[in-house]
């Protein structure tokens, strides 16, 4: 998946420069690289986990062998036991914790100190093998520095300063300046985003939107338009103080050889704290990408066959969860709409 | 109205539900006349389909009378006398200016389902599962019908229901499966499975001038309605003789030119290990379909030759036999059949006397018997090749 070019403002069509003084977008790496961080931080946590499990196994079955291993005389086995039981229940904490064990990794730092201190203290007993020892501590100050390189990507921000962002593409089977025409009446945008209340033009390149929170509630914002280049490319942002904090663009790219155009929506957003904070990352957590994806295939279905396609199974359309029997529900004509899409075409 | 529902494996009943409305403004309401059990049906009657649900509407091969139009349906009007393809298509995305009709891109609602299964979505059909759309079918009293100006083909007046009614799927599929062999002057074609599908194959191939067309399956009845009124030139049952020896005999050794698989998913073997070895992987889990007619039609094509696959498949299969395919330069080529594409060409063959599509139809009953004849097409009792169901 291709990324967006992250600036508000494209090189032509800006109608609002002053927004370029507070940009919102990721301060490091893409959506893409982030995820590729996660996944080779989980990675090594997993082996972490094992190397816990495995040593923990060894230290509580055979103490007197790992004691002799660390430079010591084969006693406080039950020291070793208990330092087993810690290491094995770390281990298994890792795999507990699911895709992002930071807090078991972080009991493994903690473990790691433990262990320093013990061998330091050992380090200090004439009856210690003092070679046995060293080698015992450059090996747990090695691991250490890995539990802690892991810990800490496991604790890294997931969303950067941007918040979360996300991208979806559907291919239409129009030019891209009618598909622009539509989106650019931003009106039209209840018909497709189907959590999208009302938008209302409030002023130049501002629009007032109303959008369904849970259990019948809504949240309100102001968004303006940052970019504005005709065919090609609208982007927006939210203003200062709005409930969400959000920007997006599409973009429309003809497809060589005359098969359409690519519709490309790019958003970020950021939960902001608060009450209303709360109500709107709820909205957004019923699976943001797949809100988009819904979004764009009614578009695509709007445009090109001239409204939303409906099944018995799924009255409301694409994105519709519910799923009631493939047959009629005997409402009449509760989805026939016909006053809302009445003009099929985009411009 | 009445409707045929789904209720679970081997769950067949006809309630009593809502009528439908008007849902879109290209939909029409269709009084059905007449509807069939399809054999693809029965995978869903089997319980083979993933993502039903209780109530599900069945069928999708009907026609009827328009009683009903959306405000944008200009080309059909109150009294016109449809036939209406069980795939649904917009007629506006590429896939439809394509004529993959098939792979509409629009009439799917559920998509992301599909997609989740197959990686992209096919069309939406008509009471063939939720991941397909939760579309409800037209074995009713009455059917909604979306994108009724694009899909649903006017049927002269004259011509009789038992005539038109397998334009809606049975017979653009077999022909289908046909064109997709890319027939010459001269061809051996094998078909696998002579149910409705297999015997409109096995016409169309005679219609496309194939010189020898050899049916295999394991009921004599079905054998010997493929020769004597699809126009097969050998039959083979495959429960008396083995399928690739015979072939390699009939053909010389170098084997048919092309082999089309009308079987799918279900398919049944002469050896009961063979069949047990799939069986049982299948209700494991391990693997959806049972691919006994796919391995064979692989392995018994000439080198060169193409393979033609129109039973239909749901999910996975095992020992695909990879080797035989690409050392061999085989050809694969399959998909549900994009009815549209051939419902008017086809129409005027049997406006023009080619062929009367209604030889295949063993039963007639009434709709409300329609779980009997699920059950007696489901066990091939009394030779039942063929369920058709008034209202």
């Amino acid at each position: 998946m291709q990324r967006t070019d992250n600036r508000p403002n494209g090189p032509s069509g800006d109608i609002a420069p002053e927004v370029m003084r507070r940009p919102r977008q990721p301060a490091h790496g893409s959506d893409r690289q982030s995820r590729m961080r996660d996944a080779s931080a989980q990675r090594l946590a997993h082996g972490l986990a094992w190397f816990s499990i495995s040593l923990g196994l060894a230290q509580i079955v055979a103490p007197r062998l790992i004691s002799r291993l660390v430079g010591g005389n084969g006693k406080y086995a039950n020291l070793i036991r208990f330092y087993g039981v810690r290491e094995l229940a770390s281990g298994l904490m890792i795999f507990g914790q699911g895709r992002r064990p930071a807090a078991a990794v972080w009991s493994r730092v903690a473990g790691d100190a433990v262990d320093i201190a013990t061998l330091a203290a050992a380090g200090a007993s004439p009856r210690m093998n003092r070679s046995g020892v060293a080698l015992a501590t450059a090996g747990v100050l090695g691991v250490t520095a890995l539990d802690v390189y892991c810990a800490r990507e496991l604790s890294r921000e997931r969303v950067g300063e941007a918040g979360i962002t996300m991208s979806r593409s559907v291919v239409v089977n129009r030019p891209p300046h009618e598909l622009y025409a539509f989106w650019r009446t931003f009106e039209n945008f209840p018909r497709f985003m189907y959590h999208v209340q009302s938008v209302r033009t409030t002023g130049p390149g501002v629009s007032h939107w109303v959008v369904n929170g849970p259990a019948g509630t809504s949240v309100e914002w102001d968004a303006r338009m940052t970019a504005d280049v005709p065919n090609e490319r609208i982007s927006w942002q939210t203003l200062e103080g709005a409930d969400v904090e959000s920007s997006g663009s599409v973009r429309f790219e003809p497809r060589p050889g005359n098969r359409g155009t690519i519709v490309r929506v790019d958003l970020q957003y950021r939960p902001p704290g608060g009450k209303a904070g709360k109500l709107a990352a709820m909205l957004f957590n019923e699976s943001p990408e797949q809100q988009i994806y819904d979004d764009l295939h009614r578009f695509k279905q709007i445009v090109e066959t001239g409204e939303v396609v409906r099944s018995d199974g799924s009255p409301e359309g694409m994105g519709d969860v519910r799923q009631r029997p493939g047959q009629p529900s005997g409402e009449a004509s509760a989805y026939g709409d016909t006053a809302a899409s009445s003009s099929a075409s985009a411009d | 109205m009445k409707a045929t529902c789904w209720h679970g494996k081997h769950d067949m009943r006809v309630e009593n539900v809502p009528d439908p409305v008007i849902m879109n403004q290209r939909d029409a309401i269709v009084r059905v006349t007449a509807t069939a059990i399809c054999g693809s049906d029965l995978h869903l009657y089997n319980g083979f389909i993933p993502t039903m649900k209780k109530g599900d509407i069945m069928g999708h091969e009907f026609m009827g009378e328009v009683v009903d139009v959306g405000p944008d349906v200009k080309n059909l009007k109150v009294g016109d006398r449809v036939v209406v393809p069980f795939a649904i298509a917009c007629g506006n995305c590429l896939a439809c200016e394509a004529k993959m009709y098939s792979l509409c891109e629009n009439s799917n609602p559920n998509a992301w389902l599909a997609e989740k299964i197959m990686g992209h979505s096919p069309a939406g059909a008509f009471g063939y599962s939720h991941m397909l759309g939760g579309f409800a079918g037209g074995q009713a009293e009455y059917a909604r019908v979306p994108f009724a100006d694009f899909g649903a083909l006017k049927v002269p007046a004259g011509m009789a229901d038992e005539q038109a009614l397998f334009l809606s799927d049975v017979f653009p599929t077999g022909y289908m499966a046909a064109e997709m062999c890319d027939i010459e002057p001269g061809d051996t074609i094998a078909v696998w499975g002579c149910g409705p599908v297999g015997q409109f194959a096995i016409a169309s191939a005679k219609m496309l001038g194939a010189a020898r067309i050899i049916a295999i399956d394991r009921f004599a009845d079905r054998l010997a309605m493929a020769a004597s009124k699809a126009g097969a030139t050998d039959t083979i049952d495959y429960e008396d003789r083995d399928v690739f020896d015979a072939l390699k005999e009939l053909t010389g050794g170098v084997g048919p030119d092309a082999c089309i698989d009308a079987v799918g998913m279900e398919a049944h073997a002469a050896h009961p290990a063979l069949f047990a070895y799939d069986r049982f992987k299948q209700a494991l889990m391990l693997e959806s379909d049972r691919p006994i007619a796919l391995r064979e039609a692989i392995m018994a094509c000439r080198n060169g030759g193409t393979v033609s696959v129109i039973g239909v498949y749901g999910g996975f299969i095992d020992k695909f036999p990879m080797g035989s395919f690409m050392n061999r330069s085989l050809t694969m080529k399959t998909g549900q059949c994009h009815v549209q594409r051939y419902m008017k060409p086809l129409l005027a063959r049997i406006e023009n006397g080619e062929i009367d599509p209604s030889f295949i139809i063993t039963h007639r009953m009434r709709l409300d018997d329609a779980p009997d004849g699920y059950k007696m097409f489901a066990k091939k009792q009394d030779d039942c090749l063929k369920v058709v169901l008034t209202p």
